[in-house]
């Protein structure tokens, strides 16, 4: 299992047009990944799953993945995070 | 039979055309036991590919008509089709329990619309109608319903619904879609937002335009004045036909001013801003050439949830203002709540008088964390643009002095942390208390500015409650007795080297232009959309022949002379 923790730094935090996006990434691995915050784990496949999260601006956010591309996803999902302006 | 049905007025202009009912039909979901789930499970599939499919094109289409970011909610809806929660656990019950999938999909979508509506945020609650959009074009699909879509029309019509969907408004076609009425939604609402954007005329919330409507009969959209005819006689189309050309005439005019500096007839400059509630307003201020913000009602961070915000929430508001703005200059004004304005979490008192209560800046200098939050947020902000911080409802000089004192100790607080503050703000205060308005020669020599709430200085000038109709005729922005006072701020600002705006309704009203204009109103704050027409009309004003009357308007008995007066003259 490949894991690693942002800080969303976006002002408006995770909203529709940056969850898109991670959604979009995630789905182009299988490995399981998951993505935690505040408690609460959901599937980051899942654009109703993220959205329903509610992100904000300053929130620490985990990622995790399983499976046999597990580190190339945390790898593609860090990258979005970091061109979209999301966090670090 | 003409008939004349009141709405809001969401999108100016005027459209005339035959109307088009964009009739959403009754899915109707039968829960039944199917026997193949591989079958079942194939159907549901196929529906959610077909659904896929015209989704994309939709998008494309929003995406060449309206442009990215339109076009990003439909890359979100297509998600949904492929969000696993949703699919794969309609899969499941369709599997596990043997359910058809038309119930399968339903039930499972209803969940996360309920879900949705529930959370505690507007943006939040929004998107349940995005899951409700798509779940409906996936049930259509399996029940083999076929939905009115507006992408079908192909002659000129105005579009009649219950509220336009999201899907709805970007397949509309502007080549043939001159308009449309709705029976819900207001001013902000998704559809009204739209037509805005589009350009089309739009009157929502007429609460019963559908059942009064039939397909095929001529209607008009009058979104400058909110009202729908429908079946109008040929003298009415041939008057709004006239309305629509002299609009259209006025709108290509106006449009060339974007850009403009607001200049009268006589090379006199006057500053044209705008009110704004929040930061998406913004964009609205932009496209229609404002020069800067001259009121920001902060009152709308506090407003519609159960607690007080955050210095970091408040903080990013008014930093996205002030970032959009460049270097315009934007006048945020603390706080100003009590009298109409309630915050039911603060547990305030009722009163006898609100008006004249405890409100504005008279609770901030006794609330004084709370005030403290919202000053620490604006100096943390104003190292991101051109800030002028007001202060609201001043009677005194001493309330003056305290607030300015609270900011500057907050001032030097942040400074001694080590973060940025900007050295140049300047802190006004509003006039919209007859004493501050006598006394404005002595406040101009310790404020930075002046800006003239008439709103309030006129209910209070003439002691008549703005909420009460049967007293309504006081209501008189162009009393000379306002004017004087109007005259009085101004002349003491300008003694003191000061400015002197103003951000009440009166300083976007034609009527009242031209006075304030001959005043010397250095900055004119009004709704964005009155920003051009303004513009407009102040270029073809002389300021210097204005001046050379004002003796007189000063000098009449009544408002109605001053009104015949301005009309006959300027």
């Amino acid at each position: 299992m490949a894991q690693k923790t942002f800080k969303v730094t976006a002002d408006s935090g995770i909203h529709a047009r940056p969850a898109t996006a991670l959604v979009n990434q995630a789905g182009q691995f299988s490995s399981d990944i998951n993505l935690e915050y505040n408690g609460k784990t959901v599937n980051l496949k899942s654009i109703m799953g993220v959205m329903s999260l509610g992100i904000p601006s300053g929130a620490e956010i985990t990622v995790k993945a399983e499976g046999n591309d597990a580190d190339e996803a945390i790898a593609g999902i860090e990258n979005v995070i970091k061109t979209e302006g999301l966090g670090e | 039979m003409s008939e004349i049905i009141s709405g809001i007025a969401a999108s100016a202009g005027i459209a005339i055309a035959k109307a088009f009912l964009l009739e959403n039909p009754e899915l109707e979901i039968v829960k039944k036991t199917v026997e193949n789930t591989d079958q079942e499970i194939n159907r549901f599939q196929q529906a959610v590919d077909k659904a896929k499919t015209e989704l994309a094109a939709i998008k494309d289409r929003a995406f060449a008509e309206l442009g990215e970011d339109k076009a990003a909610i439909f890359a979100a809806h297509l998600l949904v089709l492929d969000d696993p929660e949703l699919i794969d656990t309609v899969k499941q019950k369709i599997e596990n329990e043997k359910a058809n999938a038309e119930s399968a999909m339903d039930e499972i979508s209803s969940m996360f619309i309920t879900m949705f509506e529930q959370m505690d945020n507007e943006y939040m609650k929004e998107r349940a109608a995005d899951i409700r959009d798509v779940s409906k074009r996936v049930l259509s699909h399996l029940l083999d319903v076929k939905f009115a879509t507006p992408a079908s029309i192909s002659e000129e019509v105005i579009i009649i619904a219950e509220d336009l969907t999201p899907s709805d408004t970007a397949q509309l076609n502007r080549q043939f879609v001159k308009g449309f009425a709705t029976d819900i939604g207001g001013r902000t609402s998704h559809s009204a937002i739209m037509s805005r954007s589009m350009e089309i005329p739009a009157v929502v919330g007429t609460k019963s335009i559908t059942s009064q409507v039939e397909n095929g009969v001529t209607v008009i959209i009058d979104g400058l004045g909110g009202k729908v005819i429908i079946d109008p006689s040929d003298d009415v189309v041939k008057e709004y036909q006239e309305k629509q050309e002299s609009y259209a005439r006025q709108k290509a005019e106006w449009a060339k001013l974007v850009n403009e500096a607001t200049t009268s007839e006589d090379g006199h400059h006057a500053e044209l801003a705008a009110n704004i509630g929040t930061p998406a307003d913004v964009q609205g201020v932009l496209e229609n050439g404002g020069e800067g913000v001259g009121l920001y009602r902060t009152e709308f961070l506090y407003m519609g949830r159960d607690q007080l915000p955050t210095e970091e929430e408040q903080y990013n508001a008014y930093k996205e203002v002030l970032v959009k703005m460049g270097e315009k200059p934007v006048v945020i004004r603390t706080l100003d709540i009590g009298g109409d304005k309630e915050l039911p979490y603060l547990d305030l008192p009722k009163e006898m008088n609100p008006f004249l209560g405890f409100r504005a800046i008279r609770l901030c200098l006794e609330e004084q964390d709370m005030f403290r939050t919202q000053l620490r947020a604006l100096l943390r902000a104003s190292a991101h643009g051109n800030l002028k911080i007001m202060f609201p409802m001043i009677a005194t000089l001493d309330e003056f002095r305290s607030a300015k004192g609270i900011l500057l100790e907050e001032k030097e607080k942040l400074k001694a942390e080590g973060t940025e503050v900007s050295d140049s703000i300047e802190i006004g205060i509003m006039v919209e208390i007859p004493s501050t308005a006598v006394m404005a020669d002595i406040f101009a020599k310790e404020v930075d500015f002046f800006s003239i709430g008439t709103n309030d200085l006129i209910q209070y000038t003439m002691a008549a409650d703005r909420m009460n109709e049967q007293v309504s005729y006081l209501y008189q922005p162009y009393s000379p007795a306002i004017l004087r006072l109007v005259k009085m701020v101004i002349d003491a600002a300008h003694k003191e080297g000061k400015w002197a705006g103003m951000c009440g309704e009166m300083a976007g009203d034609p009527i009242a232009i031209p006075i304030l204009l001959g005043l010397g109103l250095d900055e004119f704050s009004m709704s964005a959309t009155s920003i051009l027409p303004a513009r407009s009309q102040i270029a073809k004003l002389s300021k210097e022949k204005i001046e050379s009357s004002l003796d007189q308007i000063l000098n009449m008995s009544t408002t109605a002379e001053v009104e015949a007066f301005v009309k006959e003259n300027f």
